[in-house]
């Protein structure tokens, strides 16, 4: 548990992503845990930029040599720009998860959404128990 | 034996050759000018050169007929030779699939009682024999599903399909390529469908729910019957994936439990090659009210004063063919020769003595390994975890190749997704008490050389021909052709 690597500056979905606002952008990734949870990721399939989501939508993919899973949008908007270069790095996943790592941005419609999501500490008692 | 094969293009040589023709005894024509490449890319090889590039490939394979294969959820059963014999008989190797059928009585008399048997088994009203394995068996049952609720019953409104999170990943696959929506529903403590989650997704959207039973964690769902009731008043219908019937055989019939579809591995259940000894096959088995769905053509009998006739007929809503042909043929005999072989008493004692086996295999491991739901009776297989108390680096996966340098083929790793460090172990019916306790014996072996000597495991395997294989590597730099010359 306490190998794992949280930040204050930024909130988390139950699912794993973490969301990190920059005005009305959020810049999405997933979590050291969930990095730690997949072991070497090998594939990382993205959104297209000018995608509409909505919250809890599967937006982007994540392949580990032991599994495949869905990234979903931690808030509602637009896509509005992609990290063009992960697709070719997917080693980045676990090296910098918080980081060099971000998979996309959002332009929210609903802002009020980001207070919805887990603070630092909250989030820490979703990874307890899922490591129970 | 040690060391990797040269590809068949290394050993090939310009000229070199393994065939003679026979003299022209037809016209000479020549091949049209745009249909002709530069260069070719075939391997030449004499006859000896390419047999002992197989026969050496062949030896560094492992297979069931070298050992124990506990490849969960896969039913890697022995594969009897009686089947191999039947299968090769000239009869059945000697035909064409678009012979008159008048010529064909006896193969079409085969596949017409294969298709008549496994209904039996299943307590299922009607059977196709046409899908290739058991994914394809899955998307031709909801395709079934989808027509007959969308259009037989005029509610295309529902478009939901549930799947549980115990669920192979076929299942979520087969709901998208048929153009449904997948709703995961979680398991509860006890390994079960959670019931309450169900009840919040159970609406007039829902098309159907596919079940594994017994499922992934090798458990009988014990609120089955609610299941497939609640999911029926709801106006669903109940998907089987047959991927575990072994468990059932002669015991229970999925139809009598709700379920309105499923498919049959006949390359599981009825010991047919499996993996890379294929193909498969995914025969579909329905109620009455889904029948006319089948794909087709199915085989029917006509009968006359003095004999039957067995015709090629097309259900009359059929979702239309799903394969070229009538299927896996060669599979189907081998597979009616298994449940001949058998008859009911004998599939009954292969249920038996396959939940027997996992359930003595699930006492001795448990000893050594966390078995999450090792508090219950499993049926045909169990899901270990590779964890090791004082040996905290040491992974599912290490585990997996050290037991490879003990003779025994690793079982499935990493799946089911619900159970972390995942060894999920079926060890089939045809095993004897011997090498279950030889197997169990090394997982211990290998608990306690993770504690003394981890470098051991990390490092495994020591005795193949192969030692451990990169695949961080291998899936973020996929080399996919190795053909010299060639782009």
């Amino acid at each position: 548990m306490s190998d794992y690597i949280f930040l204050d500056d930024r909130r988390y979905a139950p699912t794993h992503e973490w969301a990190k606002v920059e005005g009305d952008i959020a810049i999405v990734g997933i979590s050291d845990y969930a990095q730690h949870a997949l072991s070497d990721v090998v594939y990382v399939e993205l959104p297209e930029v000018g995608t509409q989501v909505s919250k809890g939508d599967p937006v982007a993919v994540v392949e580990s040599v032991k599994a495949a899973e869905d990234v979903y949008a931690p808030l509602s908007g637009e896509i509005v720009e992609i990290n063009e270069e992960l697709p070719d790095n997917p080693e980045w996943v676990n090296e910098d998860p918080y980081g060099k790592a971000w998979f996309f941005k959002i332009k929210m419609s609903n802002p009020a959404e980001y207070d919805e999501l887990l603070d630092v500490e909250a989030y820490k008692k979703v990874v307890e128990e899922e490591e129970h | 034996m040690r060391g990797p094969e040269p590809t068949i293009y290394e050993i090939s040589s310009p000229g070199r050759r393994g065939y003679t023709l026979p003299e022209l005894d037809v016209p000479e024509s020549d091949i049209p000018e745009e249909f002709l490449r530069d260069r070719l890319l075939l391997p030449e090889v004499a006859e000896v050169d390419l047999v002992r590039h197989f026969v050496r490939l062949s030896q560094k394979n492992f297979g069931v007929d070298l050992g124990f294969y506990p490849l969960g959820s896969c039913t890697m059963k022995y594969n009897p030779k009686v089947n191999e014999v039947a299968a090769r008989l000239p009869g059945f190797t000697k035909i064409h699939p678009l012979q008159d059928p008048a010529t064909v009585q006896g193969a079409m008399q085969l596949m017409y009682e294969l298709q008549t048997y496994l209904a039996e088994i299943t307590g299922f009203a009607a059977t196709t024999l046409q899908p290739a394995a058991g994914a394809h068996g899955e998307l031709t049952g909801v395709l079934m599903m989808r027509k007959l609720i969308h259009e037989g019953r005029g509610e295309p409104h529902r478009t939901k399909v549930l799947v549980p999170d115990s669920a192979h990943g076929t299942n979520p696959a087969t709901t998208t390529m048929s153009g449904l929506q997948v709703v995961e529903i979680p398991s509860d403590k006890r390994g079960n469908v959670d019931l309450n989650e169900l009840k919040k997704h159970l609406d007039d959207t829902v098309l159907g729910f596919m079940l594994t039973n017994p499922n992934t964690l090798g458990l009988f769902d014990e609120h089955l019957l609610e299941l497939t009731h609640l999911v029926h008043e709801a106006g669903g219908l109940m998907y089987g994936d047959g991927a575990n019937l072994n468990a059932l055989l002669g015991i229970t019939k999925p139809a009598d439990l709700g379920f309105d579809v499923m498919h049959i591995n006949l390359h599981k259940t009825f010991s047919t090659p499996h993996g890379g000894g294929g193909p498969g096959s995914g025969p579909v088995v329905c109620t009455e009210e889904l029948a006319p769905y089948l794909p087709g053509p199915i085989v029917d009998v006509e009968e006359h004063d003095d004999h039957v006739h067995y015709i090629w007929k097309m259900p009359e809503h059929s979702i239309g063919r799903v394969k070229a042909f009538w299927g896996n043929f060669g599979v189907m005999v081998k597979a009616y020769t298994y449940i001949r072989m058998l008859g009911a008493q004998g599939l009954r004692e292969v249920a038996e003595n396959a939940v027997l086996n996992a359930n003595y295999l699930q006492a001795l491991v448990k000893k050594t390994y966390p078995v999450p739901y090792g508090f219950r009776t499993c049926m045909h297989e169990f899901v270990a975890q590779g964890k090791i108390e004082g040996a905290e680096d040491v992974r599912a996966l290490d585990i997996a190749k050290r037991l490879i340098d003990y003779g025994f083929h690793p079982p499935t790793m990493y799946f089911p997704l619900i159970v972390p460090e995942a060894l999920m172990i079926e060890p089939t019916e045809t095993e004897s008490k011997q090498t279950l306790d030889a197997f169990a014996e090394a997982l211990e072996r290998i608990a306690e050389e993770a504690r003394t000597q981890p470098e051991l495991l990390k490092t495994a395997p020591h005795e193949a021909p192969v030692r451990r294989l990169d695949e961080v590597r291998a899936a973020r730099y996929p080399k996919l052709k190795d053909v010299p010359g060639m782009e």
